[in-house]
């Protein structure tokens, strides 16, 4: 007997207390978010084949020299436009897989699911394939991703395949959306394969490396294409928390609540794509950001609101945009590990461990 | 408050169009809780989904305080009226509160973020369909019925002039069921919205609705106070197709059919008003006092847990004493299974 009220005094102790505390932790947890960020990127910066101290590479953050100027060379020109990339690659990317997670309901939702990377990769095996402009000129220069006619490619296709899906967005459900994007997705898969058959060797090695996903090789001179894509894209995400928080309840009662339930589908699915396929074009198909980072900023944050989630999100993806970048980094010698593989290593035992630890998030609810 | 008028009902799917229902003039005053009722495949979630705005009519209006619902801008309507429907919302990482946080989308700025005011009409309509202790809990981790009152709250706190709700007593246990329609009640009356609910749940609706709605298939719609429908027979009509007779007297289906006879019960109170339903599953009925008197009498001797209380069942000459209605409803079935 005392025992038992014992226990339901405790159950309702925990089911009150980490609502509490967690809530008032909520501007400490932003805090070592974004402080985490910054000390990843100094540290991103910092390490390399050339080493080079923190205390410079602050120096040279806020505007100082570096003890030895060749590495302010190295830090302007190679470390700084790829830390940046890995920054908004990530923060896009984790932006734009909430957005798609909350719009299909479905935890597993993402720039990939919706076909959105694999149009990408479509239009640039057929850039690749027809392309004159691919020669081994551009196989000897690291930075053949910034290849104007990739970038091209890889937008056109993601746009294909986006607006084919917005296209009919109006007449099917989401589920029905997503397995169209799925679908879809394959296709394009199986017509890369296609295309490839009919490519050289050299080609084919170009399209490999794009394919591999890498925020390296993305040059000052791709940010005026890249920054404002970014930046237009977070701001929609931002804007648009409060739908998305209606749509926690499902379309129908959303319409209810006075949300315009197509414009929300619509600027959420554009607003992915603009997120999503500026940065595939320029770093390669990045797999697993997308889909992991909601998970992460859901489990830290404890709640499904958007207006605390959709920050989380942004700076969760940049870090771990950032940190996988890092591991990639590494000075290993002459092999290097791929991001994509670095993202699965570190990514899926994350939310594998998010995903048991909170009892809600057990049963894959968004 | 509300006024149906000239209502044509159905849908349109390319070129053809289905009317499920037309010709529909019907009013909702403040503080009135209306149930629609009626068979399967008549239209009442069609009605429903018109009334509320989330489905075009096929012709004529429906208007909210003179205003064409339909013509309204979304959060306009949203403002005025409010839904709560059949199907299961997941909540996920909200609390209580949040989820009902939600109902204020129309009354709040670009975010959604809730003034002090807002938190307060959402703690007062928590409060409202009794579910305080549940403000601070997970949606995720609350029952059906907890996370139905949830939903209502949420409606609440739209503020509102009128509120619709689907079928919302379908995955509630009857205690559940009847807490629910005593609350809408109460809703009604206090916070002066009109209620509109539909629900298959005849029996409730009878006691609890101040005005039927009775959508019979082919979709002509009668209203009046339940007793006028049980009376005018309009009830019988309604669900007359179905294979199901509805019993005027206690308003409600019959289960069984009487066609086996009847029998002659001697008895009173409870277990007279039990045995006859025994019976009755047995398909037979209880001898009126009129015309001939059946073959068959039970005469009751007192309750089962007195020693040599129980039921003789007089078959002729023949008498055999039970002590509990499954043994005298076995003994029955024996004899009538062979004819």
């Amino acid at each position: 007997m005392t025992s038992a009220a014992l226990d339901a005094a405790h159950q309702a102790t925990a089911s009150h207390a980490p609502r509490d505390w967690r809530t008032s932790l909520r501007p400490v947890i932003f805090v070592a978010l974004a402080a985490a960020v910054f000390g990843v990127f100094v540290l991103e910066l910092a390490i390399g084949a050339v080493n080079i101290p923190v205390g410079d590479v602050i120096a040279f953050l806020f505007g100082g020299t570096t003890e030895v100027p060749a590495w302010a060379t190295i830090l302007r020109e190679l470390r700084l436009p790829r830390a940046f990339t890995a920054v908004m690659g990530g923060a896009a990317l984790g932006a734009a897989g909430l957005q798609l997670q909350t719009l299909f309901r479905n935890p597993l939702a993402g720039p990939w699911a919706l076909g959105i990377t694999a149009g990408a990769q479509f239009g640039v095996a057929l850039v690749v394939a027809t392309g004159s402009v691919v020669g081994s000129n551009l196989l000897a220069d690291l930075a053949f991703v910034s290849d104007l006619g990739i970038v091209v490619g890889a937008f056109l296709g993601a746009g294909a395949v986006t607006a084919a899906i917005a296209a009919v967005s109006r007449r099917v459900s989401t589920i029905t959306l997503l397995v169209l994007g799925l679908m879809l997705g394959f296709f394009a898969q199986g017509m890369v394969s296609v295309v490839l058959h009919f490519t050289t060797e050299t080609q084919g090695r170009v399209f490999a490396s794009w394919n591999d996903g890498s925020f390296a090789g993305v040059q000052w001179t791709d940010f005026p294409v890249l920054v404002p894509f970014v930046v237009i894209g977070l701001v929609a995400a931002l804007a648009t928390v409060k739908p998305l928080n209606a749509l926690l309840l499902g379309e129908r009662y959303a319409a209810t609540l006075g949300v315009p339930v197509e414009r929300a589908r619509m600027i959420a699915l554009v607003g992915s794509v603009v997120l999503a396929a500026p940065v595939t074009a320029y770093c390669g198909p990045v797999l697993f950001i997308g889909l992991i980072v909601p998970h992460l900023a859901r489990g830290i944050m404890n709640t499904s609101d958007h207006r605390v989630l959709m920050p989380a999100a942004i700076l969760m993806g940049a870090l771990l945009g950032l940190s996988a970048d890092l591991v990639v980094h590494l000075p290993w010698e002459r092999h290097f590990l791929h991001l994509n593989a670095v993202n699965a290593l570190i990514g899926a035992p994350v939310v594998i461990a998010v995903v048991l630890r909170n009892r809600q998030m057990r049963t894959l609810a968004v | 408050m509300l006024t149906i008028e000239n209502l044509d009902i159905g849908y349109r799917s390319g070129r053809a169009t289905t009317v499920v229902a037309s010709g529909i003039d019907e009013e909702l005053h403040e503080g009135e809780l209306v149930c629609l009722l009626g068979p399967n495949g008549a239209g009442k979630s069609t009605l429903m989904r018109t009334v509320a705005g989330m489905q075009e009519p096929l012709g004529g209006r429906v208007l909210i305080d003179g205003e064409d619902i339909h013509a309204m801008a979304a959060r306009d309507r949203a403002k005025r009226l409010a839904v709560v429907l059949t199907e299961r919302v997941d909540g996920g990482l909200l609390t209580s509160h949040a989820l009902v946080g939600l109902g204020r989308y129309p009354h709040t700025n670009w975010s959604g973020r809730l003034t002090e005011a807002d938190h307060d009409v959402v703690s007062a309509c928590i409060a409202r369909v009794g579910a305080e202790e549940l403000e601070h809990r997970y949606v995720g981790d609350l029952s059906d019925g907890e996370r139905q009152r949830i939903m209502m709250a949420r409606a609440l706190a739209q503020e509102p002039r009128m509120m619709i709700l689907d079928e919302i007593t379908a995955y509630l246990d009857l205690p559940r069921r009847v807490e629910t329609m005593r609350l809408l009640r109460r809703l009604a009356r206090d916070t002066r919205q009109a209620i509109l609910i539909s629900t298959h749940d005849l029996d409730l609706a009878l006691r609890a609705a101040d005005r039927v709605w009775l959508l019979p298939k082919g979709g002509h719609l009668r209203t009046g106070a339940p007793e006028d429908l049980v009376l005018d027979g309009s009830f019988e009509a309604a669900f007359a197709s179905e294979g199901v007779d509805f019993d005027p007297e206690r308003g409600a289906f019959q289960v069984h059919r009487t066609t086996a006879g009847v029998v002659e019960l001697e008895g009173d109170g409870l277990v007279r008003h039990w045995t006859a339903r025994a019976l009755e599953r047995e398909g037979l009925g209880v001898w009126d006092g009129e015309g001939e008197r059946p073959g068959i009498r039970i005469a009751i001797t007192g309750p089962s847990d007195d020693a040599g209380g129980g039921w003789d069942l007089h078959v002729g000459e023949d008498v055999t004493r039970h002590s509990s209605i499954h043994a005298l409803a076995a003994r029955i079935r024996s004899r009538t299974g062979g004819t």
